[in-house]
């Protein structure tokens, strides 16, 4: 074969140099840090995923080195691939701040927010995206739609009313079970994810579509309510299953193995094993494995992602990196993170003393701009 | 009179059946094109005729044709969106039902010039009768020989196949339509690859409206060339528009593009004027996708010049003072119609209809019908007025589909003309309840910008 040709890609202000045939959501995550688009419907493994939930938006502010004109409209990153001589612009461009935080509230419309119920929390991609694009409200005062719970057999609950329809587990039971029992039923915001509960769910594999809803619409019923994922331990573990890789991630209090699920990479997504293939695992692995002793234990899974669920196993944190050993008598600090270095809260152009009131989030992002 | 092309003999008796069809002076083109050109040089006609699609976009077809891709031993197809389902629209109704040959003979010439075999046509579940008048169609050219093998010794073959959809609006999109065609869930395509690269069961295909391959028959009797005189600019040939709304005359009508929209408003061989001696207020032009326009801006452009009935003149002046011609659904409002509620029934209409795969447009649409419904009832706030204008603003270009942009572009338009009318249905909200704004300010003439 030929060498696989190389394109130049500039995403805000930073060139990559990546394969022809390559997304501008994959250039980007090479790239990494904020400059990678919030990606919520498409999804490495999964054929024909991506498109739909317009998280990851770009402004191509040039086509190619051929033909430099700038796209008209923003385009999904996810389902765009690069030319030679491409600019992007993510977090540098005013419109896609805009058009992305326009998307998140629309994605939180008819969301019920009850995280404090719902076992996502602290793993939820929706959340994460809250937080980091979102607003600190919203303007929607009508009823939320609203949808009763679902049993997807003895191991799947289908929650509908936290469903974002990104059609990943779709295409995960059209892809992986070999047996499409996922569909979409209706249209509009009356859509709803669909299966016919009695024809199957039988399948092997049907499991990881717990595993790739960034939601808690789908989750696992051997672990509902049994804990917050935060309080649990990652654990990196393997066993020889005949069905699977038998490669999973053990999410244990204690000894106890609380939930069994397959490794993730930071960007959520079920990470290959050796042979290349995608990481899938059986429902045997995922429901039944419940006993420490069926495992052997390789090591503390890192995970990198920021949200909640991180907390504990922070691999780049932003730590103050001298005086605090010496105020702490030579102890390394545990867990701990410089809110200075989060929050705009240390501010020099701030007198707190000569404002009229109390001081709030919005007295120093408005000097921030001054 | 302006001339008549596609509707020329539509009132002879028993047009519809082959017989009379034939001895009308059908199928000629199919003569004149298997027998004396090749299939590049009915594209070349096409591409003279200026011929633009007429579902709604107003693509130049004859450049769609020769975008088609086409790889050694991979089929094409020609796929006719008879889907025919925005609001307004219901001219390619009148064209299949009434003379149906026309699109039967269109559809032979240009399948034969993409090198389709099988073409399809994919009808709106609605239209169930015209569904058995196509296959009857369908049935006398093939018993005379216009279809099947070796079509008048030529050694062309082609099949024409009808295929009902189930009531989506969605379906009429081309790539949802496409996956309707396959069985599957009418969800539209992600673009890049356009349906000229892959298509219909991932094949080069070409999907066409009604009235753009009913019009291909007059382009190859007449030659690209004479058809392109027709017209004005790049508004050539004739177009079909379904007048309907608050007019003496409601109806099907071909026009050549060269009148005024007063014209075709008032003079009697069209619309005849507006009903019961009221007075215009409002017209959405090109079907319920276009931007609504206030009579003012409606006969007269921003220029003070009179605006005209084809795809410059109604857009002249961009979305701030123009429209389109979309799809040629011309409706027309009077000073008893009251645009709030008018623009609440589109969005409701675009909010059943939205595919849902995408978030702005299956978030949006529900969210701004619920606004509309508020303001309407006189509940809302003029602030509500903003946040639809921001919420649209968020749904237009940000969507798979233009459906998200179908959705936004009535609203935009409403609140851009007539926001005191939305804001009327705050500050008196009981007397909103009663009676309409009615026609206000909205004809009077504008002050014209050099
Ligand atoms: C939501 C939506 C609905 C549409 N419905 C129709 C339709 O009913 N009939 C039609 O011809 N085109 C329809 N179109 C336009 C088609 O996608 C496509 O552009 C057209 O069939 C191309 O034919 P033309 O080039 O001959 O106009 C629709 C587009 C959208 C976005
Ligand atoms: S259930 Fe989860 S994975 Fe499936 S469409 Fe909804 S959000 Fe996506
Ligand atoms: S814009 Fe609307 S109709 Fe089009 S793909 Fe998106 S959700 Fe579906
Ligand atoms: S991740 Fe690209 S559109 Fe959803």
């Amino acid at each position: 074969m030929s060498e696989q040709q190389l394109f130049k890609v500039t995403i805000d202000n930073i060139t990559v140099e990546v394969p022809a045939g390559t997304t501008i959501l994959q250039a980007a995550r090479q790239v990494g840090g904020d400059v990678a688009p919030p990606a919520m419907c498409y999804y490495t493994p999964l054929e024909g995923s991506g498109g739909k939930c317009r998280t990851c938006l770009v402004e191509v502010s040039k086509g190619s080195e051929k033909d430099p004109r700038p796209m008209p409209k923003l385009v999904a990153s996810c389902r765009t691939t690069v030319m030679d001589g491409m600019e992007v612009k993510n977090i540098t461009s005013p419109r896609v701040k805009d058009a992305r935080a326009g998307v998140v509230e629309f994605l939180l419309l008819n969301h019920p927010l009850d995280c404090p119920v719902c076992d996502q929390a602290g793993e939820c991609h929706l959340q994460d995206l809250g937080y980091q694009h979102g607003s600190d409200g919203t303007r929607y005062e009508f009823k939320r739609r609203t949808f009763s719970k679902h049993n997807l057999g003895n191991y799947i609950q289908l929650h509908m009313t936290r469903c974002i329809l990104c059609y990943r587990c779709v295409f995960t039971a059209d892809q992986v079970t070999g047996k499409r029992v996922h569909g979409v039923l209706d249209r509009g915001d009356h859509a709803e994810i669909a299966t016919y509960i009695e024809k199957s769910l039988d399948n092997d594999f049907i499991g990881n579509v717990i595993d790739v809803c960034p939601v808690g619409a789908l989750t696992d019923k051997t672990f509902r309510f049994k804990n917050r994922v935060w309080f649990t331990k990652p654990v990196d573990a393997h066993c020889n299953c005949t069905k699977c890789s038998g490669k999973v991630t053990l999410w244990q209090r204690g000894n106890e193995v609380l939930r069994v699920t397959a490794r993730k990479d930071e960007w959520g997504e079920i990470k290959k094993t050796d042979d290349g293939k995608t990481g899938w695992i059986c429902n045997e692995c995922r429901f039944e494995r419940k006993n420490i002793n069926d495992w052997i234990i390789e090591g503390p899974t890192k995970v990198s992602r920021q949200s909640v669920i991180s907390a504990n196993h922070y691999e780049t944190i932003d730590k103050p990196q001298d005086t605090l050993v010496e105020v702490m008598g030579g102890r390394q600090p545990k867990m701990l993170m410089d809110i200075h270095a989060i929050s705009d809260v240390n501010q020099p152009g701030v007198k707190l003393s000569e404002l009229p009131g109390p001081a709030t989030g919005k007295t120093f992002n408005k000097n921030n701009q001054q | 009179m302006g001339r008549k092309l596609l509707l020329a003999n539509d009132k002879v008796e028993g047009i519809r059946y082959y017989d009379v069809y034939r001895r009308e002076g059908g199928y000629r083109s199919v003569e004149k094109a298997l027998k004396s050109l090749t299939p590049d040089e009915v594209t070349e006609e096409v591409k003279k005729s200026g011929l633009r699609g007429r579902g709604g976009a107003g693509f130049p077809a004859g450049m769609k044709w020769s975008f088609l891709a086409k790889p050694e031993g991979v089929p094409r197809y020609l796929v006719v969106n008879a889907d025919e389902s925005e609001p307004g629209t219901f001219k390619d109704r009148y064209l299949m039902e009434f003379i149906p040959h026309l699109l039967i003979e269109g559809m032979i010439v240009s399948s034969y010039a993409l090198g389709s075999n099988n073409s399809y046509i994919y009808i709106r579940g609605e239209y169930w009768w015209i569904v058995d008048i196509l296959e009857q169609a369908i049935n006398e050219a093939k018993n005379n020989g216009w279809l099947g093998n070796n079509i008048l010794g030529t050694g062309y073959n082609l099949e024409i196949h009808v295929q009902r959809g189930a009531g989506a609006y969605i379906c009429g999109e081309e790539t949802a339509l496409l996956e309707s065609l396959e069985g599957k869930r009418g969800n539209p395509r992600i673009k890049p690859p356009f349906p000229a690269v892959k298509g219909l069961w991932g094949c080069p295909t070409v999907v066409n409206n009604v009235e753009t391959i009913s019009a291909v028959v007059p382009i190859i009797n007449e030659g690209g060339d004479e058809y392109a005189k027709i017209g004005v600019g790049k508004s050539t040939g004739t177009k079909l528009i379904s007048a309907c709304g608050n007019i003496n005359k409601p109806g099907v009508y071909e026009i050549d593009m060269t009148i005024s929209v007063e014209e075709f408003i008032y003079s009697d061989e069209y619309c005849g004027g507006i009903k019961n001696g009221k007075r215009l207020k409002a017209c959405i032009p090109g079907g319920s996708s276009v931007p609504i326009l206030p009579a003012n801006l409606l006969l007269k452009t921003a220029k003070g010049e009179q605006r005209m009935m084809n795809y410059e003149g109604l857009a002249e002046g961009g979305f701030a003072t123009g429209t389109m011609m979309g799809s040629g659904g011309f409706i027309v409002l009077d000073e008893d119609q009251c645009v709030v509620k008018h623009t609440y029934t589109l969005a409701r209409f675009y909010r059943h209809e939205s595919c849902g795969q995408c978030s702005p447009c299956r978030e949006g649409t529900g969210w701004m019908e619920k606004l509309l419904l508020r303001l309407e009832k006189g509940e809302g706030k003029t602030s509500d007025i903003d946040l639809l204008w921001d919420i649209q603003r968020k749904i237009e270009g940000n969507t798979i589909c233009p459906l998200g942009d179908a959705a936004a572009w009535p609203v935009a338009a409403a609140i851009r003309h007539f926001r005191d009318e939305f804001e009327w249905h705050v500050t008196n909200a009981a007397e909103a309840q009663t009676r309409n704004y009615g026609l206000a300010h909205y004809a009077d003439a504008l002050e014209v910008v050099a």
